[in-house]
């Protein structure tokens, strides 16, 4: 008993990790309409900036903190202005393989610019863990639960509250009537990009916290999981996000636990597959309906 | 729309029909590959190609066929599979097992093309089943699938003992020189070629482009998308299967780990570059990716990294009417037609 309710513990702190990418993910794909799947490479430019600001500038933790969210938002705006601006009217495939190079663009460069060996990530929290009876739930765990909580809360109000958001939900309704409605989607689309990949740099601080080395292809496969986790929850949704990313951790933690580590990977993917084909729309999330 | 115009439109549509240009262009492509061939095969035969030449012709091949099987789902059928390296993998994997089980009973001039079969049908099998999603989803979701389903099929065949597991499979016992192997990759590369450029060009091909621009369209027209989309699925898939048995010959142990996520993304720059839906495009794109890299050797660094930049590139100038509007003006076949309008002039002249 104690042994499943650890591992629904590990399960939840790697859920905890890929709800706070999937929250990043559904509000460029809920808002956007595009899968970015530069978003999991955006992480570890997040998680490497970390790296640089404490082990070559010597500065505090904090800076680097700033530092990173700063480095991700701004890389966010420059792929969407780059990259994903000009294709705006092009077909959904056309995105698809410019969002594939971006992603390969970024895990390249870093591969050049930081070497393909695995760098450490920095100490940078030190929270005691907690003891409730004979389960212990580390420290980290549980900030990431806490910290992923409140962004989805302050997102969930951000979105349903602020005139910004009014702005965002009406381009992700309908690009053309926003504008006819004196919206500027383009300006609508950046900021999403900026927030969406800030929060690519809380994902990557809480990743590197978690699980210490850092690799040029550390983002590709929990963004891949985490993208998993925003359609398990419902795309667009952002409560849906956050349980998506949960039960897809808890899921593979379990799944590595019970069945083996070796099949992880293949349960997981497997899970992914029954939802898209069974319920593409998610658990949370809306139906939508082809127009003629 | 008047009577008069009506009737413009339907000459229109049935000079289309009746001119020959479709023909010629796949005599062209045909042409293309035998003449080179040709030359390799002479080289390759006389002893005069160099070790690396005849190392890299069944690679080559194999790229030819996986890039123009794939470009029969990303061209034509407008979706995005990126699972492409995993049904090559299971073809691999089926294949060579049973090219080994009967490499005492059979020599290789039947043992080969009927593992080659056998892997075909088995990746034909998984083809159909990861068509099957595809029936219900299309854009992002599709490509993620095919994703997960590429590396389901690499997990399962690293964790299965039969097939060598993580170490590998010994293929040593089938392995075979570039000699014995290149008379069966030139013909696979040939059926492919021929197979791709007849469908493309038959009422089959235009159905399922008539899916591609517009699927309620194209249902509302009569066109059974459930069968275009399985079949797709299906004929892509046999042969990336058959063309990975052919590569599994090529070596003397075969790891599943390397048909992942990034070989499929490979297989996909050869299709952009080449063009999308373009077969010959993707023959003489697939050429150039594997020359380069190896004649480029000291830049090998920089390969992801210009593969990316020109996946980006493409998509980009590709969006961009200005950059239409060049290509459109210096195309090869805006040549030609330049010089025949001015050979026409001339016998115009003559007379």
């Amino acid at each position: 008993m104690i042994h499943f309710v650890q591992t629904l513990i590990s399960g939840l702190s790697l859920g905890s990790i890929y709800a706070l990418i999937a929250l990043g993910y559904t509000m460029v794909y809920g808002i956007a309409k595009m899968l970015n799947f530069a978003h999991g490479d955006i992480i570890m430019v997040g998680a490497y900036a970390v790296i640089v600001v404490v082990f070559q500038l010597n500065m505090p933790a904090f800076v680097a903190i700033l530092v990173s969210i700063l480095v991700c938002a701004v890389l966010g705006v420059t792929i969407e202005r780059l990259a994903y601006k000009p294709l705006r009217q092009s077909p959904p495939l056309t995105v698809l393989i410019t969002a594939i190079g971006v992603s390969y663009l970024l895990q390249n460069v870093a591969l050049l610019v930081f070497g393909s060996e695995q760098k450490a990530f920095p100490q940078i929290f030190n929270f005691p863990p907690l003891n409730i009876g004979q389960v212990s739930i580390d420290g980290i765990t549980l900030a990431t639960l806490i910290v992923t909580g409140a962004i989805m809360v302050l997102l969930t109000l951000f979105i349903n509250k602020t005139k910004l958001g009014k702005a965002m939900r009406a381009v992700s309704e309908d690009k053309d009537a926003a504008g006819l409605m004196g919206i500027s989607t383009n300006r609508t689309i950046t900021i999403t990009f900026a927030i969406g990949s800030a929060l690519a740099a809380f994902a990557s601080i809480f990743y590197g916290a978690t699980y210490v080395y850092i690799k040029p292809t550390t983002g590709s496969m929990p963004g891949i999981k985490a993208f998993t986790a925003a359609v398990f929850g419902g795309i667009g949704s952002i409560p849906g996000a956050m349980l998506g990313g949960i039960l897809l951790g808890v899921i593979e933690q379990l799944s590595k636990t019970y069945v083996s580590t070796l099949w992880s990977d293949a349960i997981v993917f497997g899970v992914l597959v029954i939802v898209l084909v069974v319920k593409p729309t998610g658990l949370l999330g809306k139906q939508i309906n082809e127009k003629v | 729309m008047g009577k008069k115009e009506k009737e413009r439109k339907a000459s229109a549509v049935g000079a289309r029909l009746n001119d020959k240009p479709q023909f010629s262009k796949n005599l062209l492509t045909i042409l293309m590959v035998a003449v080179i061939y040709a030359v390799v095969s002479y080289l390759v035969y006389s002893g005069s190609a160099s070790r690396q030449l005849s190392n890299m012709l069944i690679s080559i091949s194999v790229y030819i066929i996986l890039a123009v099987s794939l470009n029969l789902v990303v061209g034509l059928l407008g979706e995005l599979s990126l699972g492409h390296a995993g049904f090559m993998s299971v073809g691999l994997f089926s294949g060579c097992l049973f090219s080994i089980a009967t490499v005492d009973m059979m020599p290789i001039a039947l043992r080969l093309p009927l593992a080659m079969l056998v892997g075909g049908l088995v990746a034909a099998i998984f083809g159909l089943l990861i068509g099957l999603p595809a029936l219900r989803l299309k854009g992002d979701y599709l490509a993620i699938v095919t994703l997960a389903c590429g590396e389901i099929i690499k997990n399962v065949i690293t964790n299965l003992d039969f097939t060598g597991g993580a170490l590998g499979l010994d293929t040593s016992g089938i392995y075979s020189k570039t000699k014995t192997l290149l008379p069966f990759a030139i013909i696979l590369v040939f059926i492919t070629t021929i197979v791709m450029m007849n469908l493309k060009n038959s009422k089959h091909g235009r159905a399922i482009m008539a899916i591609r621009d517009n699927r309620i369209a194209a249902e509302s027209t009569g066109i059974n998308i459930t069968y275009f989309k399985l079949t797709v699925f299906i004929i892509s898939a046999f042969f990336a299967g058959a063309a990975g048995v052919l590569y599994g010959h090529s070596f003397a142990n075969v790891k599943p780990a390397a048909f992942d996520y990034n070989m499929s993304i490979e297989i996909l720059v050869i299709v952009v570059l080449g063009g999308m839906g373009s077969v010959r495009g993707s023959i003489i794109a697939a050429i150039l990716l594997q020359v380069l890299p190896e004649a480029l050797r000291e830049f090998s660094d920089y390969r992801m990294l210009a593969y990316s930049v020109l996946l980006i590139v493409i998509m980009l100038l590709n969006a961009s009417p200005k950059f239409a509007e060049l290509k459109g003006r210096w195309s090869i076949g805006n040549l030609i037609r330049h010089l025949r309008k001015n050979k026409a002039q001339e016998v115009a002249k003559h007379e």
